[in-house]
């Protein structure tokens, strides 16, 4: 890749980032309610996003720049198996129809704030509401230390060199989720997913043609796959289950996580949901044409020094500097977004179910919102400070083990909308064998995600997630069949 | 009556889980490989799925 400073590029990025800046704190000042002093309005902007917003939001948040960047490195390095992102990314929104609703409405009739407070107020444990709080906080920091990559391979890209434009960046995107709230991310993901859409159709329709059309590009992976001896552009039977687990376990676990459960919870109704169970697909499309860069970078027979390159390699080979300048700034306020939601979420989770919980139960709301918005700011010097001192692979491992563990927040979460079956200690239970045995299968088998299951006769490689989360609930039943039920608590009645 | 097209939320499961199904080279449709097109081609059938569990849904606005 090239290294020096490409002006065009450089100008155009720039360009780009002052936009969203200014966005960012006017922001505050959009559909302004009397007060941005609580969480409803500065955590949630107000629960009064519509289906657009919304789609925005959600999708900005969830495609992230750190998918952008990863997917087609992973389909560039192993083929077909890293495609496993594009079933994920189609099931999850049946899953989001059948239960987000329900979710939203128990939420909205409370004025529930995050997903800790739900199972709160649904079995009145405290200690299972610190489970799912401290499992969502600690899931989502190496979250956005991985935005902060992804940002920083387009920043590279661009031939910035050393820390400091990543810091700049993130002193402005901390200075304005502090004074705008969700606000800020709700009105810069409709720039970031226009421009990401701009980028990835541009990609897709023109690049192909400078290499020969779709069928010259899969050649091209297929003989460069069998030159390298690994890797295919068909699954071998010996991953069929691995890809079908990481598919299903991945959907189970995306909307378990602070940052998308805040698109959630900020939405006005929860037809706004279903809606957009049936209208965010078409972001999906965009990213299984996205993963195919991946095999476009053997057909250009790029030569990288590292497999994350190979988006901003082929936008610099094939496209005029102007337009590679635009595709990085999309990449990098690709960060900015999930970067700000995940902050909220974070902060969200830390004022509700630790301070208010435990520091100061007498917090009024304005007090709540000032306790969030510090925290938002540490969360996110904790995120730039991993990214900083400790080696990447920190943070990659962390997210790795991060999907295993928000997916163990599942039972507790959502078993209690369709059930009064569960109690607190069996669903604690559950969380604790879930964790602390998948996080044990994971780091005996050197962090991988997938571990290799035997069944008498069967067996197969399974992603890690999936097999903790069985036993989870495998041992919730078990718990909740020999433990007495306790007296429900009025509030959990109520609900 | 209406509830019952949620069960239709189950189809993309049953055509994406099973991997089997769909890991073949041929047909090619627009130079895809058909494990590409195919899984490609659950995104607009999903949404239409799930347009469907969403009509037939008792939306309260």
């Amino acid at each position: 890749m090239k290294t020096e400073l490409d002006i065009p590029a450089v100008a155009v990025f720039l360009f780009f980032f002052a936009l969203v800046t200014v966005m960012g704190f006017v922001a505050s000042k959009w559909r302004r309610p009397k007060t941005l002093a609580s969480l409803d309005e500065w955590g949630l902007g107000g629960r009064q996003f519509g289906t657009w917003i919304t789609w925005f939001l959600v999708s900005g948040d969830f495609y992230t720049a750190y998918t952008v960047i990863a997917v087609p490195a992973l389909v560039y390095s192993v083929g077909a198996y890293g495609f496993f992102a594009l079933p994920y990314t189609i099931l999850v929104y049946p899953i989001v129809f059948m239960v987000m609703p329900r979710l939203w409405q128990v939420a909205k009739d409370n004025g529930y704030v995050t997903a800790a407070d739900v199972v709160h107020g649904r079995y009145g444990s405290r200690m299972l509401e610190a489970a799912v709080a401290i499992t969502g906080v600690v899931a989502t920091m190496p979250y956005i230390a991985l935005q902060l990559i992804g940002m920083a391979t387009a920043v590279k890209a661009l031939g910035f060199e050393g820390e400091l434009p990543l810091i700049a960046a993130f002193v402005v995107l901390a200075l304005y989720t502090y004074s705008s709230g969700l606000r800020a991310p709700a009105l810069i993901a409709f720039v970031k997913d226009i421009m990401i859409y701009i980028a990835v159709i541009a990609a897709v329709s023109v690049i192909p043609g400078k290499l020969g059309g779709y069928a010259a590009v899969f050649d091209a992976a297929d003989q460069a796959f069998k030159a390298k001896g690994s890797g295919s552009i068909l699954l071998q039977p010996s991953q069929y289950v691995a890809y079908a687990t990481l598919a299903l376990g991945s959907a189970l676990a995306a909307f378990m996580y602070p940052h998308t459960l805040t698109g959630i919870f900020a939405s006005k109704s929860a037809t706004t949901i279903r809606k957009n169970a049936v209208l965010l697909p078409a972001y999906t499309l965009m990213l299984g044409l996205l993963a195919l860069l991946g095999y476009m970078g053997h057909a250009a027979k790029l030569k990288l020094a590292s497999n994350n390159d190979v988006v901003p390699a082929l936008f610099q080979t094939l496209f005029p500097s102007w337009f590679a300048g635009f595709a990085f700034a999309a990449i990098a306020i690709g960060a900015l977004v999930p970067a700000a939601v995940m902050s909220i979420g974070a902060a969200n989770l830390f004022t509700r179910n630790f301070w208010k919980a435990y520091v100061n139960p007498q917090v009024d709301t304005a007090g709540e919102a000032a306790v969030a918005k510090i925290a938002s700011l540490v969360v996110k010097v904790g995120a730039l400070l991993v990214i900083i001192y400790l080696p990447t692979q920190f943070a990659l491992d962390l997210q790795l083990l991060g999907g295993l563990w928000i997916l163990q927040t599942l039972p507790a979460l959502i078993f209690g909308l369709f059930t009064r079956w569960f109690t607190a200690p069996a669903l604690l239970a559950g969380w604790v064998v879930g964790l602390f045995g998948g996080t044990y299968l994971a780091w005996t088998d050197g962090l991988k995600p997938l571990h290799l299951l035997s069944i008498g006769s069967f067996q197969a490689m399974v992603y890690v997630g999936l097999i903790a989360l069985v036993v989870n609930i495998a041992v919730a039943m078990l718990v909740n069949l020999v433990v007495p039920k306790p007296v429900v608590t009025a509030e959990a009645a109520s609900t | 009556m209406a509830r019952h097209f949620l069960w239709l939320l189950l189809i993309p499961f049953v055509g994406l889980l099973w991997v089997p199904f769909y890991n073949f080279h041929d047909p090619v449709l627009f130079g895809f490989p058909f494990f590409y097109w195919y899984q490609l081609a659950w995104v607009p059938m999903t949404a239409f799925l799930t347009w469907l569990a969403y009509r037939t849904y008792p939306n309260e606005d």
